[in-house]
């Protein structure tokens, strides 16, 4: 479902645009503008994250977002009542992101229905590898969702293929060692990395940690299909509020 | 991918992809160094020529004459370099470090001891070194910082969540991530991803392999209990893991803090306040909200101040093997001055949680039995809290003129 609506996407556009915010940062009434104004620049698909206390792989600018979202009072149940809405109001596909102790204790079968309730279409689980998720792929699988797995520089090839045999949707490919928000260099060394996704996938390939810019989307084209930017519109927000959004995600293809 | 280390549902290995290969690595090298007839060996040389085993088992005649039961133990990890049981650990992981050829070390630190006891580990094997450490930590636990940035350590303090130990680990991973092809993170106990429980306690065994020689010579027979306190469980699984199949009762301590029932505390297996999560890439006992939010902890002393537990530990709660119970911060104060006047030993806070259980039922054992307590650490450190709590007008008065020194 999810890989078919990215490929149609695909015929007409040369590389997506994923974004990702975190549910409830800075507010829940901005969180729903932010998305408003990024459907409106033409955001192909949204990861949309629940927060969490303990986020080991996200970096300062993230990592602050959960704990201030949860600082303000985010609880499981806000960020699904906000997902709700969004899913109702907005006609791209969302996921979810978070780490698998908010799965775990809302109960992964749970979770995975509640998921499909709303409307979302898989979600993205960063410390969750297959081989401790048979409870969750199973879950996701009843529910038609896309269990979203990653690709790392460090994942030999072999178990790139091991890794897409469970993914569905699109493969999300980490650019590089490190948390999210750090600089990554958009070089040779990134195509080959590239290259060796694409032989292990047959998947849409996603590339995410370090875009920032137009310049760095223009270089993932032909290489990439998806292009992720989290940290940047965070801090962008951070510094210039919410309405500098629209104009951000606007210039990143014009 | 390897055995993922699971003790009954507890444990596992809940990785973010890129540190999976990382992980193999470390699993492959520590199996290897296991079977390898001539590791152990080269491990006891280093621990009994560069810190100070085997320690002593002191028998504590004063204590078993006030109290009139049984026969009173301490095993005196405060003996180590650097002043606990934290140096076993880190010894061994840094000559696995050096069969994995990498250049430089990182890690968290609660009460210091830990990254005190790294810091000492990286200049001996020539390592690089940075040591997490939250912010709370670092002011109570002064006196370590200090070391550690004279052992040639960069200390990182930690402002993020809760500024302590789990907030340290993370900061650690957040490191290792971007660093792992030179650096190895020596995490301090026995929590954590696959291998990290297994191996801890594995070099910690040398505890429990010392204790029971120690005790059958002095006492000709087992223990009928032994009690260490438990932060994350390195120093009970080490003392521990060599008595598990005979008939002896194993008390795990935990911080009480305020009292269980003021919320205050970090009693993850002896109140009813946690429950089974994963987080920081394992499964375990945490104390957390109904949404798996992580909550604040409380302990006087820093070591002992952790969401998280051993999952062998959590393991062994479920089976009944080892029994928890917690004792709180006051307890502590109360036993640590006891033991400091009547023996002339002076433990780390964490350690006094176990003497605290220990001295509740010392009592009611009969005089032809023993009991052991393992005293992890050694309580200088603790100087700046202990002199606090027990208001030393002394004290007090030199910090005053010492900052006015500072100042004129
Ligand atoms: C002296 C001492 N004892 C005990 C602990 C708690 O750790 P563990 O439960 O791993 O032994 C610490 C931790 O910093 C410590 O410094």
């Amino acid at each position: 479902m999810l890989e078919s609506y990215l490929k149609k996407r695909l015929e007409e556009k040369e590389i997506l645009l994923m974004t990702h915010i975190v549910i409830g940062y800075p507010t829940f009434d901005d969180s729903l503008r932010i998305i408003e104004k990024m459907v409106k620049a033409n955001v192909d698909l949204m990861e949309l994250q629940i927060p969490f206390s303990e986020p080991i792989a996200d970096g300062p600018v993230i990592l602050h977002a959960n704990q201030r979202s949860l600082a303000a009072g985010a609880t499981v149940k806000k960020c699904f009542d906000f997902a709700q809405k969004a899913a109702q109001s907005f006609d791209i596909p969302f996921l979810f992101m978070s780490y698998y102790n908010i799965l775990f204790k809302y109960g992964v079968d749970s979770f995975a229905t509640k998921v499909k309730e709303i409307g979302f279409k898989g979600a993205i689980v960063p410390d969750l590898p297959p081989e401790e998720g048979e409870e969750y792929l199973k879950a996701m699988e009843d529910n038609s969702l896309a269990p979203i797995f990653i690709f790392s520089p460090t994942t030999p090839e072999e178990r790139m293929r091991y890794l897409s045999s469970f993914g569905k949707g699109f493969i999300y490919c980490v650019a590089r060692k490190g948390v999210t928000g750090k600089e990554t260099e958009f070089s040779g060394q990134l195509d080959k990395y590239l290259a060796k996704c694409r032989r292990a996938t047959d998947l849409p390939i996603a590339l995410g940690f370090g875009v920032k810019d137009k310049k760095d989307i223009d270089f993932l084209k032909g290489k990439a299909d998806i292009a992720v930017i989290g940290s940047q519109t965070i801090r962008l927000m951070d510094q210039k509020g919410v309405d500098a959004v629209e104009d951000f995600i606007k210039s990143l293809f014009g | 991918m390897f055995d993922r280390g699971y003790y009954d549902g507890f444990g596992g290995a809940f990785l973010p992809e890129i540190l999976v290969a990382t992980f193999d690595e470390l699993v492959e090298t520590f199996e290897k160094a296991k079977s390898d007839p001539c590791f152990w060996q080269e491990y006891s040389d280093v621990m009994s020529t560069y810190s100070c085993r085997p320690t002593p088992l002191t028998f504590a005649q004063n204590l078993t004459d006030m109290f009139g039961g049984s026969r009173i133990y301490i095993k005196r990890e405060d003996l180590n370099h650097t002043g606990a049981h934290k140096a076993n650990n880190v010894m061994g992981q840094g000559l696995l470090t050096k069969r994995m050829g990498k250049t430089r070390v990182i890690a968290e630190t609660g009460a210091g001891q830990h990254g005190v006891a790294t810091a000492t580990m990286a200049a001996r094997f020539g390592y690089k070194c940075t040591i997490y450490m939250g912010e709370v930590d670092v002011h109570r636990q002064r006196p370590n910082v200090f070391w550690m940035g004279r052992l040639g350590a960069e200390v990182i303090p930690v402002r993020e969540g809760t500024r302590i130990l789990k907030d340290a680990i993370n900061e650690a991973f957040r490191d290792w991530v971007a660093n792992m092809d030179t650096t190895h993170y020596v995490l301090g106990t026995a929590c954590g991803p696959h291998p990290f429980p297994e191996m801890v306690t594995y070099f910690q065994s040398i505890i429990g392999k010392e204790a029971r020689k120690q005790i059958l010579e002095a006492e000709k027979k087992l223990p009928a209990g032994i009690y260490a306190c438990v932060g994350g469980g390195s120093n009970a699984m080490g003392i521990f893991s060599d008595f598990m199949e005979d008939d002896v009762d194993l008390i795990g301590v935990e911080a009480g803090g305020k009292g269980l029932e003021s919320g205050e505390h970090a009693a993850r297996l002896s109140s009813k306040d946690a429950s089974i999560g994963v987080a920081q890439g394992y499964k375990t006992y945490f104390l957390q909200d109904n949404d798996g939010q992580m909550k604040k902890t409380h302990s006087v002393a820093a070591g002992l101040d952790y969401v998280g537990v051993s999952p062998i530990l959590a393991h062994l709660k479920e089976t009944g093997r080892v029994r928890f119970e917690a004792a709180t911060d006051k307890e502590v104060i109360e036993a640590l001055s006891l033991t400091i006047k009547k023996e002339g030993l002076i433990p780390a806070l964490e350690s006094a949680h176990a003497f605290v259980q220990a001295f509740k039922e010392a009592p009611s054992l009969s005089k032809d039995q023993a009991i052991i307590i393992n005293q992890s650490g050694r309580g200088d450190k603790d100087i700046f809290t202990v002199a606090e709590a027990f208001k030393d007008p002394k004290w007090m008065e030199f910090i005053k003129n010492k900052a006015e020194e500072y100042n004129a």
